[in-house]
């Protein structure tokens, strides 16, 4: 049987909720395929890490446990799961579309031979006919993602050469505990015939958290406040479906003047010129040296307690409400809707 | 030693980012027209850092390696404005319908007629496809280290470079030894702008296949060895053709969908959760987030 591969990160000997979404993905694939669902952890002092992800429907865990293979480095873990795909042969292989996915896939498919589609919004099992041949390809994976900067939708798809791989980012899938008391078994790897001493050619000197530096310029959706969100308190909603949505946060000059956001955040004539995909401005009467920065994204969305707000003359959506009472319900209702 | 064997992998791109009303057309296809071909931004934060290394070790060389249609010369002669040393343009019809990994198959055969070389610096991503994947591939093919998302450079000697990565949570900063190919995040230094002493230099450079469109040149390039952009296709990096374009890439595209904008005219709504709960769906569904 060629089975469904997870590749599962580790933060702390704690499995990652992008590789939890993963199994849980990769469980309705499985079964829609009549298959097994397989992860592989790769990692140090592992003892247990297989009974947290069992009840996500894995049927078998493969295990790679050695000092050295924590925190994550590429080449040792690319042979590991170079070698553990190849002497398994699945259909599907699913990573993470973090750092470290984005980091292992293209590798592990370059030495595979086979295709990678990144950062996939959509998976599906389909079949594919080609005319030409008069072949019949079925239960093909579906690979479905945007491209173009998001002006198309691509789907993607494997035919002759496998496995079938895709990555998916954090939040994209729905995490759902399969049966809590679902077991699996274990494969634990020798290591040593896994990898060799030149896999370690790579030393990590240090490792820190550090915030980045803002970039609302290349953001392609941003969560705007003005003056009308009230307060540095009141813009923690803002950042909170920014981050669901991968969106930046901006601010009127207003808004910055009050002290409710840093100043390299603002947006106008006297900030920086944005042109995203969607533009949501929250408390935001639109004045023209507001305007000229913004007036050129490709959907505009304005929350204002005023029907008559300058801003929602350019605006796509109007949404007559409160911030405070708005922004929350569309956080909820994104929720529940984008799985 | 005193300087490094540097490649740059630079590519072509159509400017997909700040997307204004305009990008669209009413038939819901893209309109490239607007979208003018640019370098992709994170693979001039590549140069830049190529060109830091250059900085300390002056005896250094800058290969910008491309690979695209015939008017992609222009990237290289980008480069060679900033400080690169030479560039090398990869083109043949038969590369047209590569994915990552038949592109990355053909960049990896001419670095290895390049044969000599310490670094390679990528883009992380490029924008027409932010797939990330090509820089990665190269490193594997041509079985040395990887290291993706460099921030900085920290140091670099004839025994190691080392390097400051932007994860998503952190930074963490690695050494290792050369050669290595290192994929360059946004977040690096920019690029320094052409330097008009090289904008002199090397305004007149051109590919072979630049001068048969238009030979006025040609006796000046030909007394000028420094003016000639070098050209390979297929048969020059002794690539296996069946690696290389559609019959070598094992992603194929089923479908396309466009997105279509909405109509100008604006919904109103009001804060209902009829209302809201409507808007959200509508924007899942035509893809504007989710
Ligand atoms: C030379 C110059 C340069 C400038 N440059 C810039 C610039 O670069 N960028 C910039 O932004 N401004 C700039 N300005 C300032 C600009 O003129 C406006 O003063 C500013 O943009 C107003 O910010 P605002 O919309 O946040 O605040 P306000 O105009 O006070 O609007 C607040 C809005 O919030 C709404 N509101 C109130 N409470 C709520 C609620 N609970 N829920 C929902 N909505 C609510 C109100 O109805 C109102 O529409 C500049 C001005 C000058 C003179
Ligand atoms: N056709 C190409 N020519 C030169 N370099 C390329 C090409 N395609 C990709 N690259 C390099 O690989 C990086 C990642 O590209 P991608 O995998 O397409 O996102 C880019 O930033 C470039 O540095």
């Amino acid at each position: 049987m060629r089975n469904v591969f997870v590749y599962c990160e580790l933060e702390d000997n704690i499995i990652a909720d992008v590789s939890l979404e993963l199994l849980t993905k990769g469980k309705s694939l499985a079964s829609q395929l009549n298959c097994k669902l397989e992860a592989i952890v790769i990692g140090s002092n592992l003892n247990e890490i297989d009974k947290q992800i069992y009840k996500y429907g894995v049927d078998k865990v493969h295990l790679a446990d050695d000092k050295r293979l924590y925190p994550y480095l590429t080449l040792p873990h690319t042979s590991i799961v170079t070698k553990i795909l190849n002497d398994n042969n699945p259909q599907i292989v699913l990573f993470g579309a973090t750092s470290i996915g984005r980091d292992i896939a293209p590798r592990v498919a370059s030495s595979l031979r086979c295709g990678l589609t990144a950062d996939c919004t959509s998976l599906v099992i389909g079949d594919h006919y080609v005319k030409k041949d008069e072949k019949e390809y079925k239960n093909l994976l579906y690979q479905i993602r945007p491209a173009f900067g998001g002006n198309i939708i691509a789907t993607i798809i494997n035919p002759d050469m496998h496995p079938q791989m895709a990555t998916v980012r954090e939040g994209v899938m729905k995490m759902e505990v399969f049966n809590e008391t679902y077991k699996g078994e274990i494969k634990q790897i020798n290591v040593a015939d896994y990898v060799s001493d030149t896999d370690f050619v790579l030393e990590i000197i240090e490792r820190h958290i550090e915030k980045s530096k803002i970039n609302i310029k290349g953001a392609s959706i941003i969560i705007a406040g003005g003056y009308g969100v009230g307060s540095k308190e009141n813009f923690k909603v803002l950042y909170e479906l920014a981050n669901i949505l991968g969106a930046e946060v901006g601010g009127s000059r207003a808004a910055v003047d009050a002290g409710f956001i840093e100043h390299e955040r603002q947006i106008g004539q006297t900030g920086t010129t944005v042109r995203p995909k969607l533009y949501i401005a929250c408390g935001i009467s639109g004045a023209v040296q507001h305007r000229v920065g913004m007036e050129e994204s490709a959907m505009i969305v304005s929350i204002n307690t005023d029907k008559n707000a300058p801003i929602n003359s350019i605006a796509d959506y109007n949404i007559h409400g409160n911030v405070a009472e708005v922004l929350p319900k569309l956080i909820h209702f994104y929720k529940k809707n984008s799985k | 030693m005193n300087g490094f064997k540097i490649v740059v992998l630079a590519k072509q791109v159509p400017d997909t980012r700040n997307v204004g009303k305009d990008a669209m057309k009413e038939d819901g296809t893209v309109n490239r027209a607007v979208l003018p071909a640019i370098f992709n931004p994170e693979d001039l934060n590549a140069l830049e850092l190529a060109l830091q290394v250059k900085d300390k070790y002056p005896e250094s060389v800058i290969t910008v390696l491309t690979m695209g249609p015939p008017r992609a010369a222009e990237i290289i002669r980008e480069g060679l404005y900033r400080g690169a040393n030479n560039g090398i343009l990869i083109t043949d019809r038969k590369f047209a319908g590569s994915d990552t990994l038949a592109t990355s198959y053909a960049i990896s055969q001419a670095i290895k007629k390049i044969k000599d070389y310490d670094l390679i610096f990528a883009g992380r991503q490029a924008i027409d496809g932010d797939t990330a994947q090509v820089g990665p591939q190269v490193a594997e093919k041509l079985k040395i280290p990887q290291i993706t998302y460099a921030e900085e450079l920290k140091e670099i000697n004839k025994d190691k470079i080392i390097i400051k990565r932007r994860l998503e949570r952190g930074v963490e900063t690695v050494s290792c030894q050369m050669p290595v190919l290192i994929t360059v995040h946004s977040s690096a230094d920019d690029c320094r702008p052409r330097h008009a002493k090289f904008l002199m230099k090397y305004k007149h450079a051109r590919t072979n296949s630049e001068l048969e469109e238009n030979n006025e040149l040609k006796d000046l390039i030909n007394n000028r060895e420094y003016l000639k952009i070098t050209e390979w296709n297929v048969v020059d990096i002794e690539a296996d053709i069946t690696y290389l374009g559609l019959s070598g890439s094992p992603t194929k595209v089923k479908n396309i969908e466009n997105i279509v904008l909405q109509s100008k005219e604006a919904k109103n709504l009001e804060s209902t959760d009829q209302d809201l709960e409507s808007f959200i769906i509508e924007l899942i569904e035509n893809h504007t987030i989710g």
